[in-house]
């Protein structure tokens, strides 16, 4: 097997608010290689926003160990987890987080101003290649205003893949999505994750869980369970047997 | 990370906002342009008074009775006030090394009369060279000479305003006979006109004639009202007095450890009377400027803090991905600046205009220095820094999550 991308071992978070102490994460343990399509899965205060905040390398565990692509994030200073966030992670929110009055190439290249020594050229060049795998080719210039969600979370999509990090993590990537856009998203994923890109997705809902190759569920801090996906949807059939919009 | 990357990320932000950050930089410019104009207008007014007086020769040295002035006053009695002699002035023509010319001053007032035609006027008595040293010229004629100075010839040269009054029909003064204090004079030089002096004193209302002349035939005095000398060169001018209080201590006997009984001073210590004057004006009209200026800056201040959180979001999202504290740290301080510079740039143009408009429609002198540029701009830059530190550091420090999640 491939080594782990992303590999945590009996981590915990607390969080201090005034007396009491908040277990968000009682020693979970989780493994992602890569290639995988992985959903963590759980209701509001199971912890899975602070395990996405910890993978997406914006939080740091009380106890426990996290492995990004072979570094221990846990000693990592402020700047150096900004570095590790800028070249190895994609984030994807659900409210897109687009620059607003910026066209979508500038968005798209915002991540590469942050570290690359190209210049402007090859910056430009490799955003509108980020944004043509997405399929927005044809709106490099429009900016967030005149998009639609769908569009917008493509341009967003772009945006995490421009530096070609290890694994996309998305938070409720498909939440401010209608049915049909969310999985068009969906089918956008699947064909990234078959192009060898790991994907760790957060959600709550149970059809887009089904896209994916495999459910992590949290309860009150645990994994509580960990399946691999039977039935996989795939998104284009799934989009068939979706009523016609007139 | 390179720094021309922050540099564009800072002004497109301001380009998003470009109302704002005019109206943000208008406090800057107002200030910038104010604090130009008034030291434009101090330093004019100074420059207009050394003019003035330069006028009236700039390398000339006067030697007064007397031991000076205390706030404008004489601080000494009527004895003293005669204790210039003509053997003074002969010392002083026979011994200083460092002056070019020197002539006695004796001074009375009285009506002058010409045919049907009098005016009111004040004579003065000196050597020939007494136009050089003031830097005067006769326009027509001559001036007199030695020969008349020893012979007490009663020979004149007039200012134009004589002229005017006493042959208002035009005829040529020369050669005519006027009468001063009932002693004829003839009229051998008309002088060059000359104006007003900056103490609103007309210049050409003025008779010259030999001292001698006046000093026995109009004032009947053996003293002299003073004597005035010109340096070699301007540089020389401070030395010249030195030199000239030597030889007059000599000649008065005057012990050091006595107050001098006469007074020498060049034409630098009075620019420098009246220099203060107008610089204490331009300090003051420039701190008033300089208020308006930190007003500016804490308007800028203001602004990034607005900015700082209403974009709170856009500054979580840029350090998910992947931007350190210190970059937009940068960002924000090179924004700030951006906005300080611009505007002290668009008020220095201001502030020349301004100052070109005051100049020119209320005529009032003006003098735009470099130095006064460089400082408003330095002032802006660091303004620009100074006020955007705090918001910018207060971004710095956002946490991403909490910052992420904000609306």
């Amino acid at each position: 097997m491939d080594k782990p991308i992303i590999k945590i071992t009996e981590l915990t978070r607390e969080f201090r608010m005034g007396d009491e102490t908040v277990r968000a994460l009682r020693g979970t343990d989780l493994t992602i290689s890569p290639g995988e399509f992985v959903t963590i899965m759980g209701t509001s205060g199971s912890g899975k926003s602070t395990l996405l905040n910890i993978l997406g390398c914006l939080d740091k565990p009380t106890s426990g160990i996290y492995e990004l692509d072979g570094i221990s994030v846990k000693n990592l200073t402020k700047d150096e987890l900004a570095e590790i966030r800028n070249t190895k992670i994609g984030f994807i929110f659900q409210s897109y987080n687009l620059l607003a009055r910026t066209s979508a190439i500038e968005n798209v290249e915002l991540p590469l101003l942050y570290n690359s020594k190209e210049s402007a050229a090859e910056r430009k060049e490799r955003a509108a290649e980020a944004l043509k795998k997405v399929g927005m080719e044809s709106r490099m210039y429009h900016i967030p205003s005149q998009l639609s969600g769908g569009q917008q979370q493509r341009v967003a999509i772009a945006r995490s893949l421009v530096n070609n990090p290890v694994i996309l993590l998305a938070d409720e990537a498909t939440g401010n999505l209608d049915t049909r856009t969310s999985y068009e998203v969906m089918q956008l994923f699947q064909e990234l994750n078959d192009n060898g890109i790991t994907i760790g997705f957060v959600t709550h809902e149970t059809d887009i869980a089904q896209f994916s190759k495999r459910t992590v569920v949290l309860r009150d801090g645990l994994i509580t369970e960990d399946k691999n996906i039977t039935e996989r949807f795939i998104a284009i059939e799934e989009l068939k047997k979706l009523p016609k919009t007139s | 990370m390179n720094i021309s990357n922050l540099f564009k990320i800072a002004w497109k932000a301001i380009l998003l906002n470009k109302t704002r950050t005019m109206l943000t930089m208008l406090g800057i410019i107002i200030g910038v342009a104010s604090v130009i104009a008034m030291l434009a207008i101090g330093e004019g007014s100074k420059e207009s008074i050394k003019k003035n007086i330069s006028s009236m020769g700039a390398n000339m040295i006067t030697i007064r009775p007397g031991a000076g002035m205390m706030g404008g006053v004489r601080t000494s009695d009527q004895t003293s006030m005669q204790s210039l002699k003509l053997s003074d002035y002969a010392a002083i023509k026979e011994q200083s090394v460092l002056i070019k010319n020197v002539s006695p001053l004796v001074n009375g007032s009285g009506q002058v009369i010409s045919g049907a035609y009098n005016w009111p006027t004040s004579i003065y008595g000196a050597s020939p060279e007494y136009l050089s040293i003031r830097e005067w010229n006769v326009e027509s004629g001559v001036i007199f000479d030695q020969s008349d100075v020893n012979s007490y010839a009663k020979v004149a040269v007039i200012g134009k305003t004589i002229q005017e009054n006493l042959f208002p029909n035009g005829e040529d003064p020369i050669g005519k006979s006027i009468r001063f204090n009932s002693i004829p004079f003839k009229i051998i030089g008309v002088l060059t006109e000359k104006g007003e002096n900056t103490f609103g004193q007309d210049q050409d209302d003025i008779i010259i004639a030999p001292y001698t002349t006046i000093q026995k035939r109009i004032l009947a005095q053996n003293y002299l009202q003073s004597i005035v000398a010109s340096a070699l060169s301007e540089d020389q001018a401070e030395r010249a007095v030195n030199e000239i209080t030597a030889i007059l201590e000599k000649t008065h006997n005057i012990d050091p450890s006595e107050d001098n009984d006469f007074n020498v001073s060049s034409q630098q210590e009075i620019i420098n009377t009246f220099s203060s004057t107008s610089e204490m004006l331009t300090v003051l009209l420039v701190a008033i400027a300089g208020i308006s200026l930190l007003v500016g800056g804490i308007g800028i201040m203001n602004i990034m803090y607005v900015s700082v959180k209403e974009r709170t979001k856009e500054i979580g999202l840029r350090m998910a991905i992947g931007a350190k504290g210190k970059f937009i740290l940068m960002q924000f301080l090179i924004e700030s600046v951006l906005i300080s510079v611009t505007g002290g740039l668009l008020g220095v143009l201001l502030g020349l205009i301004t100052t070109f408009i005051i100049s020119t429609f209320l005529g009032w002198p003006v003098s735009i220095t470099s130095f006064s540029i460089i400082l408003s701009f330095i002032v802006c830059t660091i303004t620009g820094v100074f006020f955007g530190w705090y918001p910018a550091r207060k971004a710095s420090a956002s946490d991403p999550i909490t910052a992420l999640r904000y609306e």
